[in-house]
């Protein structure tokens, strides 16, 4: 192939969309040639700083309520107003009550996290990031079989952006559990599923997502177990994957 | 309201997290604040009203994108700028030349300067401002920004290879005009 044709590829090639053969082909050209090297190295840092430069415009707090509120399924004012206000005096009441119990629950849901991110992390990090190495649901899910003491579904990726590299057992105080890598467009997800317990139901509660070290943390229970997503990755990103683990759970 | 609650609240959890960047989008659009925030108001509302058409599953970012797209294209700002813009290039990205006069070395003197791509970015006609804001700011695939722009994937390669190429060669006068 001509540089000419390799140049007219690069774009692709940065966007992650070129097939892997070519990829991998063009990987060895740029290493041999100067020029296309030089215009994929342009065309690289060109995307990153649009990227960061395309996110110009922050919206007004005031815009955000407005629509929130405009979407947030209703309680009619009138006929339901003293209930609100019984609630919010309850709610108040609870508040001072339950407080240290909610600061108790916030510290160890913090050391959660932080324990949740550092195992994302090292998984990164390691030269063996999984141990079954497989993008087939049927031969990852299996291979849990007697590691790990409860079963899971693993969601159909086809026609999706996400794809499986695979698995391996984990531990979260002292529980072993199933640890799941998968990419979407080059930001990997660690999906860990661990038996639900009291005390990871106390620290984590609910569905709710929170930021640790620019690492999004998605958490949700589902048929006695917990599902915790850890990832660089978009917040819709983990909502879909999300739909779709649960999806695959029916 | 046409959607009960647990639908509404599927709605609200699915959109919310998307206001920020639909936001931006819409600013990048309209190039005006108040009609940016109109613009993503009346995009809220319409998804709202449409969501019991969407499919669970499919891609929610591209579906409620594509929805605030129709509604900028529907408004007098949106109408000015298609008139101005050729929407349905074909896909021909074989005759899309990867470069014209610009050089990587010129590229990389301005690429640094945020005011500088923002400029050039504002400067682009909205097809291909909107494209590059899809694929490298929000990060779409070229599946999603098909359907975002319900075009074909092959539409999106050669739309993109022309506003890049537009954007490189903006960027390239820039540092040209400084030198002379």
């Amino acid at each position: 192939m001509t540089c000419e044709t390799w140049q007219r590829k690069i774009d692709a090639y940065l966007d992650a969309e070129l097939p892997e053969a070519e990829t991998r082909e063009l990987d060895i050209h740029l290493r041999s040639c100067a020029s296309c090297s030089s215009q994929a190295l342009t065309r690289s840092e060109l995307k990153r700083t649009i990227h960061l430069a395309g996110k110009k415009f922050v919206p007004d707090p005031e815009l955000r309520k407005r629509i929130q509120s405009s979407i947030s399924p209703k309680v009619s004012g009138r006929r339901w107003g003293w209930i609100v206000e019984v609630g919010a005096t309850c709610a108040a009441v609870l508040l001072l009550i339950f407080g240290s119990m909610v600061w108790l629950r916030q510290s160890q849901r913090q050391q959660l996290v932080g324990e949740l991110t550092d195992l994302h992390v090292a998984t990164l990090a390691s030269a063996n990031r999984v141990d079954v190495v497989s993008s087939d649901r049927h031969t990852v899910k299996p291979w849990f079989q007697g590691k790990v003491p409860f079963t899971f579904n693993l969601p159909d990726l086809q026609g999706s952006s996400f794809e499986l590299i695979g698995g391996k057992v984990t531990y979260l105080d002292q529980s072993p559990g199933a640890q799941l890598l998968f990419t979407v467009r080059k930001h990997m997800l660690s999906v860990f599923i661990f038996k639900d317990s009291p005390e990871l139901d106390r620290a984590l509660g609910s569905s709710e997502l929170t930021r640790k070290l620019s690492f999004n943390l998605e958490s949700w229970t589902d048929g006695g177990l917990r599902y915790l997503v850890v990832t660089d990755a978009s917040r819709s990103d983990i909502n879909e994957l999300r739909a779709r683990i649960v999806e695959a759970a029916r | 309201m046409a959607l009960d609650r647990d639908k509404a609240n599927e709605f609200e959890e699915l959109a919310m997290p998307l206001f920020a960047s639909l936001y931006n989008l819409a600013q990048w659009l309209t190039q005006d604040r108040t009609e940016a925030e109109d613009l993503v108001q009346e995009s809220y509302a319409k998804a709202l009203k449409g969501f019991g058409s969407f499919q669970p599953g499919t891609n929610f970012r591209a579906w409620i994108y594509r929805i605030l797209r129709n509604t900028f294209l529907t408004s007098r700002t949106g109408l000015n700028a298609a008139k101005t813009m050729p929407w349905d290039d074909e896909d021909d990205s074989r005759s899309v030349s990867p470069v014209t006069t610009e050089t990587p070395e010129s590229i990389l003197l301005a690429r640094a300067d945020h005011n500088a791509i923002q400029a050039a970015l504002q400067q682009l006609p909205v097809a291909h401002r909107e494209i590059i804001l899809l694929c490298d700011v929000e990060e779409m695939s070229y599946r999603e920004i098909a359907e975002a722009l319900t075009i074909p994937i092959g539409t999106v390669m050669s739309r993109l290879a022309r506003a890049r190429r537009a954007m490189r060669q903006l960027l390239a006068d820039k540092v040209q005009g400084a030198n002379r």
